[in-house]
């Protein structure tokens, strides 16, 4: 999946440059490197390479577009945590458009979007969060009177890469569930010809994203992804299978109830719909806020929102053993069919029956012989 | 009348499957247990005689006549036939490989009455001309004759002639308001006269009225055994007629499993309404006059015996304590068989396998699970209640050079009646 | 379709179908055997066919001696896949959450380890199974193509169970996936086979009892 992106741009002097202006010491910078080397899962020395490369990375043109989404993932990115760092991450890229967070508003922000596009042209990374709508010609979502799906399309065309941030940009998430109103589809099925990673997550944790981005600019390329898309050093695993409470899940010990005593004594959360099992995140490794806490960790089952479909899968509430059908519905309509064509099933063999017995003539001896 | 077919063979099948047929083949998962039970499985360690595939044609009707599935397969050509060839290769495996003992049927682990079902497939191979000759002309007999051997009331009466001779024991016949009715079997008339004396004896001192009844003495029916309904409700019904007539208020059934079975339990669904008598084994006639004091033994058999329990009587019958209790009070050195009760072996030659000639070789081969039974004991004598079960065991010891002599249990109790005038008070 | 769009269609439409079929088939397989009917039994009982019919649906669960004697390997094996069958459907915690939002009612359930020995023990019963039917003569004998795809069907969700909470060859969501597949697979094939016996053995022991209750003959 990884694609050599060629030489990131310079244009605005080299990051090292810039950390000195900001007063960040090369320790504490190494010190970061470090933090995302684990992260991403490298190997022993990476660090240090991640550094050079980073040092001497020319800040690179980044542009943000946002569709269908709710900022959340804006909101996570900028909780990513080492709050220092936080700020690098805007400094080291030259993040040229992100309607969200830039000063600039109306017809001066899309100037700096065309303006960054063309000197940029076919180097620059695409980060989108938010689903597209494409039904009526994609008129339920504009931007300075333009389509997301028209905005998207010319962005694409000249980016090195895509990063689809949150799950609605990387599988269509909430926009995109059951109805689909307005024809949402997520990046991947507007954009065929670049490499696209997926940061799904509703919202991704922030230091994923963060890291993602950082590979990207360290190695030129996108880290190594599963068939979902995503980077398998942040997805690989369940959150099932990496949860402190699976020992709990093991032992048979669930919580019932939101306030019973199993979730008291923090045990499974399965029963009360945890889809655990089958989202895999980095939740339960990295947490969020500072390594502060994860959903379960807070008492609240996983919703599994890193996963395609996750708001079609059922009810969260909903434990991933229970069939999500009207079983009982099942049960009486298909009982009734049952009875139904049972009772003419049993009229038939009772008149096969009764009509065979009728028909049969009394035995005798010689009846019982075959020649007489 | 029309002549034997495939057609009316396949159609008596079809009248005989009822729910609790469907319910057995629903749920038979070919465990295959059924084999472990059946001597004739046994004995010959030839898999075609495992009990549910004896039945197997009567499978394949239920499944093609009663079940939406099986009349889809058959649409689609996928039903398995149940023409001429399959008649004639289960007939021996239905008739011959078969004493409808019910072994099989208490081994099922989800409750398939088997030799239920074997006795109600024969109904569809009597039908289409598949029943053995044997087993026709005994039937035929039993119909016309009155007997299955060919016994008629001269015999009956010769036989009662000599016994008053001998004994000066009196045998009533057609005694009007008596109140038991004996029947016998065609064997104990011909072969083991010493039941009708042991009866005479028995009922003198109890001091019972009995009868025999001139137009009904003949308890064997071999209707039941070969399969005919209609001729064995024929045959039940001479019996009921003449109990009826003669207003007895009991029947006895001798010391004969099918007879038992069929008068007694097989009776009144036949003639299609409850008696206006009862029907109990002598056995069961014995047990209650030995409980209620009317008769006294004295004298203990020391010879070390063992009983065999006639299947009828016992797995089918619920006949297990009163023999037990009849033998603890006249032989003092009775020791159990293996698996005695109501899981005890079959003798090999009941369910018609005894009338039925061309069984003879097969019969003998399962007779060796009763031979390994009683090679194990090193008894003197063996007691069983059932004259069909005698015959076959002195024939299956005799053939294998065993020196054991068979008796009846009613004879043996009967040898211990405390004589007339001598009549004390018990010891005990 | 993506993993787990099949994921979401195995626990929604495709349970929904499967369970249907279920319910429709069983239902019609009942009335199929009870319209067939059962004569009055004139003779006069000895004993209670009630009684006797009741009994022997209990009672037959345990083996005669004579039999076990004989084929103690055959019964115990026996023994082994229904009681781990019994375990491992109704007493694993996330099946029994199945139930209650079915049935409302919910019971106390085994250690999820114990259920996973539990199940590894049902899978080797079934394979020793699969080996004396092919390697006992009556058995072989008697065995149809239907006893071999029971036999199956009935494999497919312990194997594919197994699998999941395991981890082995494939992912956790795609071997849930199939595990729920494989249930529903037995749910349409269940009333259409031998594995109608799940609720027939009732009315077949029912059957053979109440004869032998009437005629006062232990069963």
């Amino acid at each position: 999946m990884s694609r050599e992106i060629g030489n990131n741009p310079l244009d605005n002097g080299t990051f090292a440059d810039h950390l000195e202006q900001n007063g960040v010491s090369r320790r504490g910078f190494l010190k970061f490197c470090t933090s995302m080397a684990a992260a991403l899962a490298l190997p022993a020395g990476s660090a240090e390479v991640m550094a050079e490369a980073l040092a001497a990375a020319k800040r690179p043109t980044v542009i943000w577009l946002s569709f269908q989404e709710c900022t959340g993932c804006t909101e996570s990115i900028t909780r990513s945590h080492t709050p220092t760092i936080e700020n690098l991450i805007f400094d080291y890229i030259s993040l040229d458009y992100h309607h969200t967070l830039q000063v600039a508003a109306g017809l001066q922000a899309e100037e700096a979007r065309d303006q960054a596009m063309k000197a940029a042209y076919g180097k620059y990374l695409l980060i989108v969060d938010g689903a597209i709508p494409i039904k009526d010609g994609g008129i339920y979502s504009t931007i300075a009177g333009r389509t997301n799906l028209s905005m998207l399309e010319e962005a694409a065309a000249g980016a090195a890469a895509l990063i689809s941030v949150g799950t609605c940009a990387a599988y269509g998430g909430l926009p995109m569930a059951h109805p689909n109103p307005t024809g949402a589809v997520p990046v991947t099925d507007i954009v065929k010809d670049k490499p696209v990673m997926n940061i799904p997550g509703c919202p991704p944790i922030g230091l994923v994203m963060t890291s993602a981005i950082a590979h990207f600019l360290t190695f030129g390329r996108l880290p190594e992804m599963d068939q979902l898309g995503r980077p398998k050093a942040f997805y690989g695993d369940s959150i099932h299978d990496r949860c402190y409470r699976r020992p709990f899940y093991d032992r048979g010990l669930f919580a019932k109830a939101f306030d019973d005593e199993g979730a008291r004594k923090g045990w499974c959360l399965y029963e009360l719909g945890c889809k655990g099992p089958t989202t895999h995140n980095a939740c339960a490794t990295m947490k969020w806020n500072d390594g502060t806490s994860f959903p379960i960790e807070s008492g609240h089952p996983c919703l599994g929102c890193s996963e395609p479909n996750f708001w079609d899968a059922g009810g969260f509430y909903e434990a991933l053993s229970v069939p999500q059908s009207r079983m009982g519905e099942t049960i009486l309509k298909a009982g009734a069919v049952g009875v139904g064509v049972g009772a003419v099933a049993a009229a038939l063999n009772q008149r096969n029956k009764a009509a065979t017995v009728a028909a049969q003539e009394t035995m005798t001896v010689d009846a019982l012989k075959k020649e007489s | 009348m029309s002549k034997p077919s495939i057609e009316k063979g396949v159609n008596f099948i079809k009248g005989q499957i009822d729910a609790p047929v469907a319910s057995f083949f629903s749920s038979c998962i070919h465990c295959g247990l059924c084999a472990e039970a059946c001597l004739f499985y046994t004995e010959t360690g030839d898999p075609k005689q495992t009990p549910i595939n004896k039945v197997e044609p009567m499978r394949r009707v239920w499944e093609q006549e009663f079940t939406v599935l099986g009349k889809l397969k058959s649409m689609v050509g996928l039903g398995k036939p149940v023409d001429e060839k399959v008649f004639s290769e289960w007939e021996t495996l239905v008739y011959d490989g078969c004493s409808l003992c019910g072994r099989c049927s208490l081994v099922c682990p989800v409750g398939n009455d088997i030799s239920g079902m074997i006795r109600k497939i024969r109904e569809g191979f009597s039908a289409a001309g598949h029943a053995p000759e044997g087993l026709i002309s005994a039937t035929q007999r039993a119909v016309e004759i009155g007997s299955p051997m060919g016994v008629k009331l001269p015999a009956v009466k010769a036989q009662i002639r000599h016994l008053q001779a001998d004994t000066g024991l009196s045998v009533p016949l057609d005694q009007q308001g008596a109140e038991y009715m004996v029947l016998l079997s065609s064997m104990e008339i011909m072969n083991f006269p010493e039941y009708l004396e042991a009866i005479a004896r028995i009922m003198k001192q109890a001091g019972k009225s009995w009868t025999i009844s001139s137009t009904a003495f003949e308890a064997t029916n071999s209707g039941i055994q070969i399969g005919v309904s209609d001729l064995a409700k024929v045959i039940v019904e001479r019996v009921v007629d003449a109990a009826e007539a003669l207003g007895v208020k009991t029947v006895i059934s001798p010391e004969c499993g099918h007879a038992y079975t069929a008068i007694r339990w097989d009776g009144p669904n036949l003639i299609g309404r409850p008696y206006k008598f009862e029907v109990k084994h002598i056995l069961e006639v014995l047990d209650e006059l030995t409980v209620a004091g009317l008769i006294q033994t004295e004298g203990m058999e020391t010879a070390k015996l063992t009983y065999h329990d006639p299947c009828q009587i016992a797995r089918k019958g619920g006949i297990v304590e009163a023999p037990r209790r009849l033998l603890n009070q006249v032989a003092s050195n009775f020791i159990e068989m293996s698996e005695p009760g109501v899981m005890n072996w079959c003798c090999s030659g009941g369910g018609g396998v005894s009338a039925n000639e061309r069984a003879d070789e097969i019969k003998l081969t399962a007779f060796r699970r009763k031979k390994s039974q009683l090679d194990e004991l090193k008894v003197e004598t063996l007691v069983t209640a059932c004259a069909n079960c005698r015959l076959t065991l002195e024939e299956g010891l005799e053939a294998n050079g065993m020196d054991i002599p068979v008796v009846g249990l009613t004879e043996m109790v009967a040898e211990h009646l405390v004589e007339d005038g001598t009549q004390k008070e018990s010891a005990s | 379709m993506e993993l787990n769009e099949l994921l979401i269609w195995a626990r929604g439409p495709a349970f929904n179908i499967a369970l249907a079929i279920f319910v429709f088939g069983m239902l019609l397989r009942l009335f199929e055997i009870l319209s067939l009917g059962r004569k009055e039994d004139l003779s006069a009982a000895r004993g209670s066919g009630v009684a006797g019919g009741l009994r022997t649906i209990l009672s037959r669960s345990l083996p005669r001696q004579t039999l076990f004697s004989r084929e103690p390997l055959r019964i115990i094996n026996g023994y082994l896949l229904h009681i781990g069958l019994f375990v491992v459907i109704f007493l694993y915690r996330p099946h029994i959450e199945l139930f209650e939002r079915l049935f409302g009612v919910s019971w106390m359930g085994l250690p999820t380890g114990v259920v996973d020995a539990v199940t590894a023990v049902t899978i080797l019963s079934l394979f020793v199974a699969l080996l004396i039917r092919i390697y006992n003569p009556v058995l072989r004998f008697i065995s149809t193509p239907g006893d071999y795809l029971i036999w199956l069907v009935t494999l497919l969700p312990l194997v594919s169970g197994y699998m999941a909470y395991n981890h082995l060859l494939l992912g956790y969501t795609l071997m849930l996936t199939l595990h729920i597949l494989s249930v529903e697979l037995l749910l349409i094939v269940a009333p259409f086979t031998k594995l109608t016996h799940m609720f027939s053995f009732v009315l077949a022991r029912w059957y053979q009892g109440y004869l032998a209750g009437r005629r006062g003959v232990e069963s």
